[in-house]
Parts: C-alpha cells; structure tokens; sequence
C-alpha cells in the first residue's frame, strides 16, 4: 500500500480531493478503493461543463469484478476530465493519487471540503476496515 | 463458519485477496485478476478448487441409479476413467446441480459437484440412492487443483513419477487416471477443466495439496484466483450453477440441451417435463451478446429485444477479447436488434453463438 499524501482530503467512499495552485478541485479514487475494486476496465467520464452537486455521483469505475459511482466532494462546474483513462482505465491502478485522478471541479464553495476527512482520519477509516 | 481449503495459507502468503464464496474462503486474485486470466490463456495457472464437492457410490447397481438420476446418459461411459457432464434435475425438469461424473469401476462412480449446492445435492443424491442400494459416499479428505492453460498438462506430466510420463501424456479428454506426483503422493489426474484450454484437475489427499501446490509453482504455474477462473468460463461459454440456471430453469433455456440424452427406455427424473416443453417448444433461450462499445455488461441488467424484455446472467468483461461480453435469457424467437439497459442507458449489442474464446483465441464472429 503506497503512502497517503498529506495534501489531500478524502471521502468516507474512498474519493480523494486536492486544491490545486488555481483553486480548482481534482478528483480520483484512493490507492486502498483501487486494491478494493481490482483490475478497472472502464471509466465512465462526466461532461465538461455539468454541474455537479456534492455527494452526489457523478462518475463510474468499473473493474472487471463491479461497478462502482464516484461521488464528487465539491458542488460546482466539471472544468477537465482525465481523457487518458478512456484507453488507459489501469492508469487508476498504477497511480491513483497522480496521473490516475478522474476530473477537476470549479468549486463554488470551498468550505464543503472542510467536511472531508484528512490523510491521517482517512488512514484510520481503512486500517478499520481491514480488520 | 466460513470454510478454508488446506491451501488457505498457502494463499494469505501469496497475498491473495479472500472472499467468501458459496460459504468458503477463497482467493478472488493474488494481485491483477487480468494478468492471472492471461497466464492461463498464454502459458499454465492453477486454481485451487478444493472446496469443489466430492462424492463416491458404490454397489452394484450404481450405473442403473446414475441412469435415473442424471440428464445425460451414463452408458456414454464405456471405458473405464472416463468421465460425463450432465445436470442433475428436479422432477418439474428445474436444474439441481450441473457436475461430473467419473466411471470408475463398474460398481464404483465418482462425482463432483459443486461447492455452494452441496448440502442440498447431497441430501438430493442420498434420498434417490436408497431404492438402488448405492452408498454415497462424500470425501471431504480431498483436496483439488486445476491446473488450466496451453502448457499445463507439460508442466503436471514433468513432475510426475517417470513411468507414469507416457500413459497420463495419452490421457484423453474428459478421461482420468490415478497416478504418482512428486514425493510419491498419490493422485487422481483428470483432463478436464472450466477454462476453455487444455489441462488437468487434480484430486489430490488433502495432506499433500500444499507439497503439490508449491511443485506446480516451482514448474512454472502461476496461482490464479476465482476472479481469472470466472472470466476465463464465460469467455469458453461455460454456464455457472446459481447465475445461468437454478431450479426455475430447464436445461433447454440454459444452453444444455446437448446434455440431454432422450435414449430409449431411460426413465430419469424430470424427463417427462423436458419432453413435454421440447415438444411445445420453450418460450426463453440463452444467448450470448458482445458489446463492441465501451463498458461493461452485468448479471442482472435488462435485455430490451423485439419480443420483450430479458435479463444478462453472467456478464464481464472479457481480458481476451478486451471488451464485455455476457449471457443473456431473452424471449424466443427472432430478437431484432438488441439493447442492454446500463443504468438508464440503452446500449446495442450483437447475439452471437459463443464460445467467445476457445484454446487461447477468439472466435469466429466475436
């Protein structure tokens, strides 16, 4: 299990989130969610340009095993996606907390971030889990 | 209780991640589920497939009690060693079970059925055995490997003992023999499988399966989990018990048809209701479908054709073919085009006669 950066929020379901320099919002799914989920085959990618709500799901992983929604953190505007995981969905296995992320958010309110858990909250989440 | 195979540690050391399946604790992948699935289809993998349920009869008049228990007809086993797929049916024709049998002697049979159904195939067998005076025998003391690819009965036939080398390298398919693995130990060498390649599952005492495990991995097999084992079934268009047919299905709607033997005179249960929905004709069949767009078809997801809606049974995607493909049970008759329902989006698929992938490549038409 690789290291959890200490930059990024996370999600009781397992999504991360980072402030970028710009202040947008980027997206992606744990390294411990990848392990979970297995082998992923498909990633089904938002629009640029919808509105997302927090909380609510607005992406899809599927791995060989299942299929599973991804929640965004933030309300606000889908500003980028990663296009990369349309051929390259295993790019979310290798490096989920780098070039595997899912999409980047315009948030309107950055304050819903303040409801994530950090790094070291997310680390005692899983390490529950496991046992 | 969850159940552990005697590889269980075997494969915690592996650093297998375990899932509970049908009540036992099994290794669902060892790390990538795809590159095991490749390692089967390219060179040898083995699964460990111990909680696979065995069971002995014995008597005289087992080959007559077979007979009336199963669909498929016993007297196609005219040498010994050889071996039989059939369902196993309730009397309104409904599938029980789908397992092997082996013809082991002409008073001594051998079958394995499957994991999640053993209580109730158990109790089914003993409660028809009765009027044949066959004793049923389970043999939890076994354990079993199946070991799965274009290299593996090379891989099995190299550590065997040398003078069994010839005689298991000429073992036909769907034929066992018994034979001597590494350090002696005894085994039971069948070339049969749920992969769609060539190789052998092996039944082997349950004290010796972790020495046998570590032999195959130092020759070369790669462990693979039930994950591998699942996709590499599907795409060899092969059915799984509780997914692609239950006991509310007749062989006819699963694609079993070939398994069933309408010979002369046998009176086997459920016969009557095959005959009579064969001669009215069935109102649902199996068919394959190949999605050609992105995702991922799924048990479960509505099937829209032109005589009304079916559902997907199994559905995956398929590491061979790097797309989905599934079975479906959709309404007779000519379907028109065919949609699956991916959360609220209609998708088109093609129905294709399947296997998807057989010896190692796709094929023809997928």
């Amino acid at each position: 299990m690789s290291e959890i950066p200490g930059d990024l929020k996370f999600l009781k379901s397992h999504e991360w989130a980072r402030v970028e320099d710009d202040g947008l919002v980027r997206v992606g799914i744990s390294d411990h969610a990848q392990g979970q989920l297995g082998d992923l085959v498909y990633v089904e990618l938002p629009e640029i340009g919808a509105s997302v709500q927090a909380g609510h799901g607005v992406a899809v992983v599927e791995s060989v095993k299942a299929a599973s929604d991804i929640y965004s953190p933030v309300s606000g505007e889908i500003v980028a996606v990663n296009e990369n995981l349309n051929d390259k969905p295993e790019t979310i296995n290798e490096d989920a907390f780098g070039d595997g992320w899912i999409f980047l958010v315009r948030a309107s309110d950055r304050g819903e971030l303040d409801e994530m858990l950090d790094a070291d909250a997310y680390a005692e989440l899983i390490e529950n889990e496991d046992h | 209780m969850t159940e552990k195979t005697v590889l269980n540690d075997t494969h915690r050391a592996l650093g297998a991640r375990m899932v509970d399946f049908g009540g036992w604790d099994m290794p669902i992948n060892y790390g990538s589920q795809i590159e095991e699935h490749h390692a089967v289809r390219r060179d040898a993998g083995m699964f460990d497939v111990s909680h696979m349920t065995v069971v002995d009869l014995h008597g005289a008049r087992t080959r007559e009690f077979l007979r009336h228990l199963l669909a498929n007809s016993v007297d196609k086993l005219k040498v010994q060693g050889k071996a039989l797929y059939s369902c196993m049916l309730n009397e309104q024709g409904g599938v029980i079970d789908d397992l092997i049998v082996y013809f082991l002697g002409e008073e001594f049979f051998r079958l394995v059925v499957n994991a999640a159904t053993r209580e109730k195939d158990l109790q089914w067998i003993e409660k028809q055995a009765k009027a044949f005076d066959v004793e049923v025998k389970e043999r939890p003391e076994f354990a079993m490997i199946a070991v799965q690819g274009p290299h593996a009965r090379d891989k099995v036939i190299g550590l065997l003992a040398e003078v069994d080398h010839e005689r298991i390298k000429k073992l036909g398919k769907f034929a066992a023999a018994a034979a001597q693995g590494p350090h002696g130990i005894p085994l039971f060498v069948a070339r049969t499988g749920y992969t769609g390649e060539d190789g052998f599952e092996i039944i082997v005492p349950q004290e010796h399966a972790v020495a046998l495990w570590q032999a195959l991995a130092a020759a070369g097999v790669a462990p693979a989990g039930l994950g591998a084992r699942d996709t590499l079934r599907l795409e060899a268009g092969m059915n799984l018990y509780g997914q692609d047919m239950d006991e509310t299905v007749s062989p006819w709607e699963a694609n079993l048809g070939w398994t069933i033997a309408l010979d002369e005179g046998r009176d086997f249960i459920g016969r009557k209701v095959l005959e009579a929905q064969k001669a009215a004709g069935v109102k649902r069949v199996m068919v394959g479908l190949v999605l050609d767009e992105k995702g991922v078809l799924r048990h479960g997801q509505p099937v829209l054709t032109a005589n009304g809606a079916g559902e997907i049974l199994s559905g995956s995607f398929a590491p061979t073919l790097n797309k989905a493909v599934a079975f479906a049970r959709i309404p007779a008759g000519e379907p028109g085009d065919v949609r699956v329902d991916i959360r609220g989006k209609e998708v088109p698929v093609r129905v294709v006669k399947y296997p998807f992938v057989r010896d190692g490549k796709p094929c023809e038409g997928i």
